[in-house]
C-alpha cells in the first residue's frame, strides 16, 4: 500500500463520512449525557413545561406497564427454576411471594447431574458453533453486500432480489440435499466432483458451520445491504479519482463505517445460532463431543417427561451467554443497525 | 503495491497451514480406551464377537436416563469384544431419521417404536435383512406373533427389542381397599365400579391427551384395546390394514362404549377438570390424581411406573398398581395390546451385525433388565430380574403362551393416519366434535 | 466422565484455526480484487471476487434445495413417480390443510405488524430518557431466548387447572382473580393462533425495538430543533417527522419479521405440535414430508411458503429502485 493513497483513502473516509456521523457518531454523545436534550427546556412556558412533564409521567407509565407485561412471563419462569418440583406442577409461582419455598436442586440437577459428560462440555461445543458461524456469515455477508450495492455489474439488482428471496427457504427443506452433499460430496452423472467429507473428531464441527453459515447468509446479506447501499455517493467518487480498486475501498473506506451495522448484525446471527436447535441436530448430531447446549437441554426434557423442573432451570442455563453477550456489546445497538438507511 | 495484502494474514496462514498438517490426527479425536481383557471369564459370553472390532453407530427415540440405562446395557460387550456403540437419542427421531436416511447418512442400526416405520424403510430399499445368525436368534427368543411385525413380505427385517403393555389400568389399592372397592373382572363389573367411584363423590378416570407433537396417541390407545376386547384380533387386523373402513359400524361402536368413559363428565377428569381438559393434560400427569384419591383409575401403558414421583410404593397392595383392561365380550377373551421397538440395520458390516446378534440374545435382555424399568418379550428373560411388580406382571401376560397379543395399531397404520389424522381425529372428538364425523375424517385421510 | 479441558482443546484448536484461515482466504481474496483488471464499464472480476464465496453456499445449500423441492412437490409421497398437480390439488380441497393456510394467514396478518409497532412505541416512550437502556434491556430480554424456550415460557403462563384447584397459569389466575372461571385457551381455535401468535410478538419486539430505536437516534438534531421551535404537537411530530425518517428502517424491520413470521415453526411444535387447529405451512410441511412420508405433499407447501414471499419481493424491488434513483 503506497503512503499516497492510503492516506487519501483515509482522508476520504474520514471527511466523506460526516454525513453519516449524525447516524453512528451523534446519538452515543446523547445518550451519554442526557442532560443535553433537556437544556433547550428554558425556552418553553411554563405551562408547556407543565404539560411536557405530564406527559412523560404519562410516557413513563406506559413504558413500565409494557416492560412489566414484557418481563413477567420470564420473571415467572425463573421464579419457578427455583421452586422444588412439587410446587411447580401444582401452585402458581406467584404463591412463591406469601409462602416461599426455595431450592437449588433443579439447577444442580441440570447442571452437574448430567451423567453423559458435564454440561461443560456442551457450552464449549456451543461456543465452538456460533463463534465461526457468526464470523464467516458476517464477513462474507459483508462481501456480497458490497459487491451488490457498489460494484458495477449488469443484473446485480436481480441477484439481489434472488438472495433476498431466499430468505424465505424453510431450513427443512434444505436438510437433505446439505446433508448428502456432506456424506456422499457431489456427483455429476458418474462424475465425482467432489468427494463426501468424512470428518471425524472435532473437524466434524466444519459441516455445522457450513450448514449454519448457508442459512444465516440471506438475512445478513439483506440488511447489511440496506446499510452500506446507503453510504454517501461522494464517498467513492473521491477514492476511484484516486485510483483505489474496491478491494482497498472495502477495507479502508467501507469497513470502517460499517463497524456498527458488522456488530449488530454479529450479534443476531449469534442468538439465532446459539438457540439453534434444528441445525445442530442434524449436522452436529446428538454426542457429547459435538452436540451444543440445546440439543442437551431438550434431551434433558426425557424420553417420555414434562420434566418442567428441568426444563425451567435449563431454559436459564441457556440464556447466560446470550444475554452476557447482548449486554458486552449493547452500546453498538445505540448507533444501530440499520442506522445508514436514515438518510433522508 | 505491496507483495502480501497483510503481514498477520500471512502469518495466519502460514500458521493455520503447520497446525492443520501437524495436529491432524490430534484434531480428529482417535486413540480408543482400553477395554477389559477378552480372556477373563467375564468375557466368555461374547467370545463369538472378539475378532471383529470397528464401531458401530445406533440412532433412537431413547433419551436421557433411559438412554443411560442403555449404554450401560451393552457396556460389558464393548469392553469385552472392541466394538465400540455410538449411541444416540433424539426426541425427534421419527421425523429425523427419514432426514439422515435420505441425505446419505443413515445410522448404522435404528430402534424403531413403530413398525409401519420399519415398513416403509424396508419397502424403500435401505434397510438390511436379518441375516440368518439374527434370524435364528429371533426364532428363538420371540413369539411369531412378535416376528410378524418385522417380517415384510416374508423376510425378516428387525427384531424386537423392549416391550411395553398398553392394556394396563392403573389403580391405587389402598384408595380401592379404603373404600370397599375391587378390581373388576368384567366390563360389565368396570362400569359398575366406575358409577360406585362417581356416587362417593371422586370422579372414577383420569386422562391426558397432551404429548409433544404426538398429542393424541393416549385416545387411540382406548380405541384399540376396546377394539380387540370387543371384536377379536380377526377385525382388529383388518382394521389396522383398512380392509375395513375405518368408519365402519364395529369401529363407530368401538367409539360409542369409549366415549361412555372417556367423554361421561360423570366420569372424568379426575384431578383436572371437565371432559375438554383431557385434551391439554399431558399423559405424564394425568394418572397422578390417583395418589391423592382424586381419581380413581388410568388406562395406560406399563411405562408409566416410571412418572410416578420418588417414594411410590408400586405394588399389589402399595400406593399404585395396575390391572390389565376386563374383557368386554366373553368370545373374543381378553387380547392384550403392546408396544415395543425394533432393531433395524441399515448396513451390514460384519460390527454391525455382530451387535445385531447380541441384541437379539437373552443375554442382552436380562443385561438390559438388570438396569431397571424394562421388559421385553424374549422367551429367555429371567423374570426374577424385574424389579418393577407392574413390569413382571406385564412380561408374564405376554409371554404367556395363551396370549393372544396385538401391536398398537396406530403405531402399524401409515403415519400419515397413525401418527396424524387418527391422534388430530381424538383430540378434536374429546374436544366434542361428532363421532361420524371424527371416523369420517380419519377414513377419508386413509389414501388407500 | 467429568469435564477436562483437555479433551476440549482440539475443538477450541479447530476453532482457531478455522476462523483464521478463513479470514486469511478472504484477505488473499481482497488482494486477488485489486490485481485483476482495471477501470473497466463493468466490473466482471471484482463482482466474482466478492460474491464467489456467499453464492457457492447459497447454490449449494437453498437455491439447489428449491428446485429439489419444487420437482418432488410434482411427485408421490416417495418422490418416486410423477403425479402432476395432485399435490396441489390436495393441498387447496382438503379441508385440514386449509386451515393450515387461514392460520398462515392469521399470523403474517398479525404478527409482523404487531410486534413493529410495539417496538416503535416502545422505542419513542424510552427514547433518550434516564432509564433507557434497562428499559431496552427488558423487551429484548426474549432475544435471547431460544423460540423454544419462549414457548415454554407461554405454555406456562395458559396453562390450566379446573375451577376448584390452583391456577398455575397466570392468565388464568388473573381471570380467577378478577372472578371469571378458568378456560382452556389452547383449545380455543381460533383464539389459540393468537395466543401463539402473541409469543412471536413478545420475542420479535425487542428486534423491532431495537434496531428502530438506533433509526430514531439518527434523525439529524437540526430538523428535530425546528420542529421544536415550530411548537409541533407530539402527534404531528410523530406523523411528519419522525415515521417519514424511519420509514425505510421500518420496511426493512416488517419485512425481517415477516419472514421469519411465515417460516414460524418452533413456536407451534412445542406449544401444541400443531394441534388443536393451529398448525402453520412449515410446520405442516415437516410433518408431512418426513414424519408421515409424503414428501411430495411436504413439498408442495413449501413451495406454496416461496410464492407467498413475492409480495415481499415486490415492496423489495420498489425500494430498491428508489434507492437507484437517489443515487443518481
Amino acid at each position: 500500500m503506497s503512503t499516497t493513497q492510503s492516506s487519501a483513502a483515509e482522508e476520504e473516509g474520514g471527511r466523506a463520512s460526516s454525513p453519516v456521523a449524525p447516524a453512528s457518531g451523534g446519538p452515543g454523545v446523547r445518550v451519554a449525557s442526557p442532560a443535553a436534550s433537556g437544556s433547550p427546556g428554558s425556552r418553553e412556558s411554563a405551562a408547556a413545561r407543565v404539560r411536557k412533564r405530564l406527559s412523560t409521567t404519562t410516557a413513563s407509565l406506559v413504558a413500565i406497564v409494557i416492560a412489566a407485561l414484557w418481563t413477567l412471563p420470564t420473571a415467572g419462569l425463573f421464579i419457578s427454576s427455583f421452586r422444588p418440583e412439587q410446587e411447580i406442577k401444582t401452585t402458581g409461582w406467584w404463591t412463591m411471594f406469601t409462602d416461599p419455598q426455595l431450592t437449588l436442586d433443579n439447577y444442580r440437577e441440570v447442571l452437574f447431574s448430567a451423567n453423559q459428560g458435564q454440561l461443560a462440555s456442551y457450552f464449549v461445543n456451543s461456543f465452538v458453533i456460533t463463534v465461526p458461524s457468526t464470523v464467516f456469515v458476517v464477513v462474507l455477508a459483508a462481501l456480497a453486500a458490497y459487491a451488490l450495492a457498489w460494484v458495477n455489474f449488469p443484473g446485480r439488482d436481480w441477484v439481489f432480489l434472488g438472495v433476498f428471496a431466499l430468505q424465505i427457504v424453510p431450513l427443512q427443506m434444505s436438510l437433505v440435499p446439505l446433508l448428502r452433499f456432506f456424506s456422499q460430496g457431489v456427483t455429476i452423472g458418474d462424475v465425482q466432483v467432489l468427494p463426501a467429507w468424512d470428518l471425524p473428531g472435532a473437524f466434524a464441527f466444519t459441516n455445522v458451520w457450513v450448514a449454519h453459515t448457508i442459512f444465516g447468509l440471506p438475512l445478513g446479506i439483506f440488511l447489511l445491504h440496506n446499510f452500506i447501499s446507503q453510504l454517501p455517493h461522494s464517498l467513492f467518487e473521491a477514492a476511484r479519482v484516486d485510483g483505489a480498486g474496491h478491494g482497498v475501498l472495502f477495507r479502508r473506506v467501507v469497513l470502517p463505517l460499517i463497524v456498527p451495522a458488522l456488530v449488530s448484525l454479529a450479534i443476531f446471527q449469534f442468538l439465532w445460532v446459539w438457540n439453534d436447535l434444528l441445525v445442530a441436530l442434524i449436522f452436529a448430531g446428538g454426542d457429547v463431543s459435538t452436540a451444543p447446549l440445546t440439543v442437551r437441554l431438550a434431551e434433558l426434557a426425557g424420553t417420555r417427561g414434562n420434566e418442567w423442573q428441568r426444563l425451567t432451570a435449563g431454559a436459564f442455563v441457556s440464556m447466560v451467554v446470550p444475554l452476557i453477550v447482548f449486554f458486552a456489546l449493547q452500546r453498538y445497538f445505540v448507533r444501530g443497525l440499520l442506522a445508514g438507511s436514515v438518510k433522508g | 503495491m505491496p507483495k502480501f495484502p497483510n503481514p498477520r494474514t500471512t502469518i495466519a496462514a502460514t500458521l493455520s497451514l503447520v497446525l492443520l498438517t501437524g495436529g491432524c490426527a490430534y484434531l480428529s479425536g482417535g486413540g480408543g480406551s482400553a477395554g477389559a481383557d477378552p480372556d477373563s471369564p467375564e468375557c466368555e459370553p461374547y467370545a463369538q464377537w472378539q475378532d471383529i472390532g470397528g464401531s458401530v453407530s445406533i440412532y433412537a427415540s431413547i433419551r436421557d436416563e433411559e438412554a443411560e440405562r442403555l449404554r450401560r446395557s451393552w457396556q460389558k460387550f464393548i469392553d469385552c469384544t472392541g466394538i465400540d456403540i455410538q449411541y444416540e437419542g433424539s426426541g425427534e427421531f421419527e421425523a429425523q431419521v427419514q432426514v439422515k436416511v435420505d441425505g446419505g447418512n443413515a445410522p448404522d442400526i435404528a430402534f424403531f417404536p413403530q413398525p409401519g416405520l420399519l415398513e416403509r424403510f424396508a419397502a424403500s430399499g435401505d434397510l438390511v435383512a436379518a441375516p440368518e445368525s439374527v434370524q435364528q436368534l429371533a426364532e428363538e427368543g420371540w413369539s411369531q406373533d412378535w416376528l410378524d411385525y418385522a417380517t415384510i413380505d416374508g423376510t425378516l427385517y428387525a427384531t424386537p427389542l423392549g416391550a411395553n403393555f398398553k392394556s394396563f389400568v392403573w389403580y391405587s389399592p389402598t384408595f380401592f381397599a379404603d373404600n370397599g372397592y375391587e378390581v373388576p373382572q368384567t366390563w360389565d363389573e368396570l362400569i359398575e365400579l366406575s358409577d360406585t367411584i362417581a356416587d362417593d363423590g371422586v370422579k372414577p378416570w383420569c386422562a391426558g391427551l397432551e404429548s409433544g407433537d404426538a398429542t393424541g396417541w393416549p385416545a387411540t390407545d382406548w380405541i384399540e384395546n376396546v377394539i380387540l376386547r370387543e371384536n377379536g384380533p380377526e377385525v382388529y387386523d383388518q382394521w389396522v390394514n383398512h380392509e375395513i373402513p375405518f368408519n365402519d359400524a364395529k369401529i363407530a361402536a368401538a367409539f360409542d362404549r369409549a366415549d361412555e368413559i372417556l367423554r361421561n363428565p360423570d366420569y372424568v377428569n379426575g384431578g383436572f377438570g371437565n371432559v375438554q381438559s383431557i385434551a391439554i393434560t399431558s399423559f405424564q400427569e394425568a394418572g397422578l390424581p390417583i395418589l391423592d384419591g382424586e381419581c380413581g383409575m388410568y388406562l395406560m401403558g406399563s411405562f408409566y411406573a416410571a412418572q410416578w414421583p420418588e417414594g411410590t410404593e408400586v405394588s399389589e397392595t402399595g400406593d399404585v398398581y395396575a390391572f390389565n383392561l376386563p374383557p368386554i365380550n366373553p368370545e373374543q377373551g381378553t387380547p392384550v395390546m403392546g408396544g415395543g421397538e425394533f432393531v433395524g440395520a441399515f448396513s451390514d458390516r460384519p460390527e454391525v451385525v455382530a451387535v445385531r446378534e447380541y441384541l437379539a440374545t437373552a443375554e442382552y435382555a436380562n443385561n438390559r433388565a438388570a438396569e431397571g424399568a424394562w421388559f421385553s418379550a424374549h422367551q429367555g428373560l429371567d423374570l426374577e430380574i424385574l424389579e418393577v411388580p407392574t413390569d413382571r406382571l406385564g412380561a408374564e401376560i405376554l409371554r404367556d403362551p395363551d396370549t393372544v397379543f396385538r401391536f398398537d395399531g396406530s403405531d402399524l397404520m401409515p403415519a400419515e393416519v397413525g401418527a396424524g389424522t387418527f391422534w388430530r381425529g381424538m383430540v378434536n372428538w374429546i374436544n366434542g366434535e361428532d363421532t361420524d364425523a371424527t371416523l369420517d375424517y380419519i377414513e377419508n385421510s386413509w389414501s388407500s | 466422565m467429568g469435564f477436562s479441558l483437555v479433551e476440549e482443546l482440539p475443538k477450541l484448536l479447530w476453532l482457531v484455526i478455522g476462523v483464521a484461515g478463513f479470514l486469511a482466504v478472504i484477505g488473499v481474496l481482497l488482494f486477488f480484487v485489486d490485481a485483476g483488471p482495471k477501470k473497466t464499464k463493468t466490473e466482471w472480476w471484482q463482482a466474482a471476487l466478492f460474491l464467489a464465496p456467499a453464492l457457492v453456499l447459497l447454490l449449494l445449500g437453498l437455491v439447489y434445495p428449491v428446485i429439489r423441492t419444487t420437482l418432488l412437490s410434482f411427485m408421490n409421497g416417495q418422490g418416486t413417480s410423477w403425479v402432476g398437480l395432485d399435490n396441489y390439488v390436495r393441498m387447496f380441497t382438503q379441508p385440514e390443510i386449509l386451515v393450515v393456510l387461514r392460520n398462515t394467514l392469521l399470523w403474517v396478518l398479525f404478527g409482523p405488524v404487531l410486534a413493529t409497532a410495539i417496538g416503535l412505541f416502545y422505542a419513542l416512550l424510552v427514547d433518550r430518557r434516564r432509564f433507557e437502556s434497562v428499559a431496552k434491556s427488558l423487551i429484548f430480554m426474549p432475544m435471547a431466548i431460544s423460540f423454544v424456550g419462549a414457548s415454554i415460557i407461554w405454555k406456562f403462563v395458559y396453562a390450566y387447572r379446573p375451577a376448584e384447584a390452583d391456577q398455575i397459569g397466570l392468565l388464568n389466575q388473573l381471570i380467577v382473580w378478577f372472578g371469571g372461571e378458568p378456560r382452556l385457551w389452547l383449545l380455543e381455535t381460533p383464539l389459540n393462533t393468537l395466543l401463539l401468535i402473541v409469543v412471536l410478538i413478545w420475542v420479535q419486539a425487542g428486534f423491532a425495538m431495537v434496531v428502530l430505536s438506533a433509526a430514531i437516534k439518527a434523525i439529524p438534531d437540526d430538523i428535530i430543533e425546528a420542529a421544536r421551535i415550530d411548537g409541533t404537537s407530539v402527534w404531528s411530530h410523530f406523523w411528519n417527522i419522525t415515521l417519514p425518517s424511519v420509514w425505510p428502517t421500518l420496511t426493512v424491520v416488517l419485512i425481517t419479521i415477516s419472514v421469519q413470521t411465515l417460516k414460524v415453526f418452533d413456536i407451534v411444535r412445542t406449544m401444541t405440535g400443531g394441534q388443536y387447529e393451529t398448525s402453520v405451512i412449515a410446520n405442516e410441511m415437516y410433518a408431512q414430508a418426513f414424519r408421515y412420508g409424503e414428501l411430495g405433499m411436504g413439498s408442495a407447501l413449501a413451495v406454496f411458503l416461496f410464492i407467498l414471499v413475492i409480495p415481499l419481493v415486490i415492496v423489495q424491488m420498489r425500494t430498491n429502485r428508489r434507492l437507484r434513483e437517489e443515487q443518481r
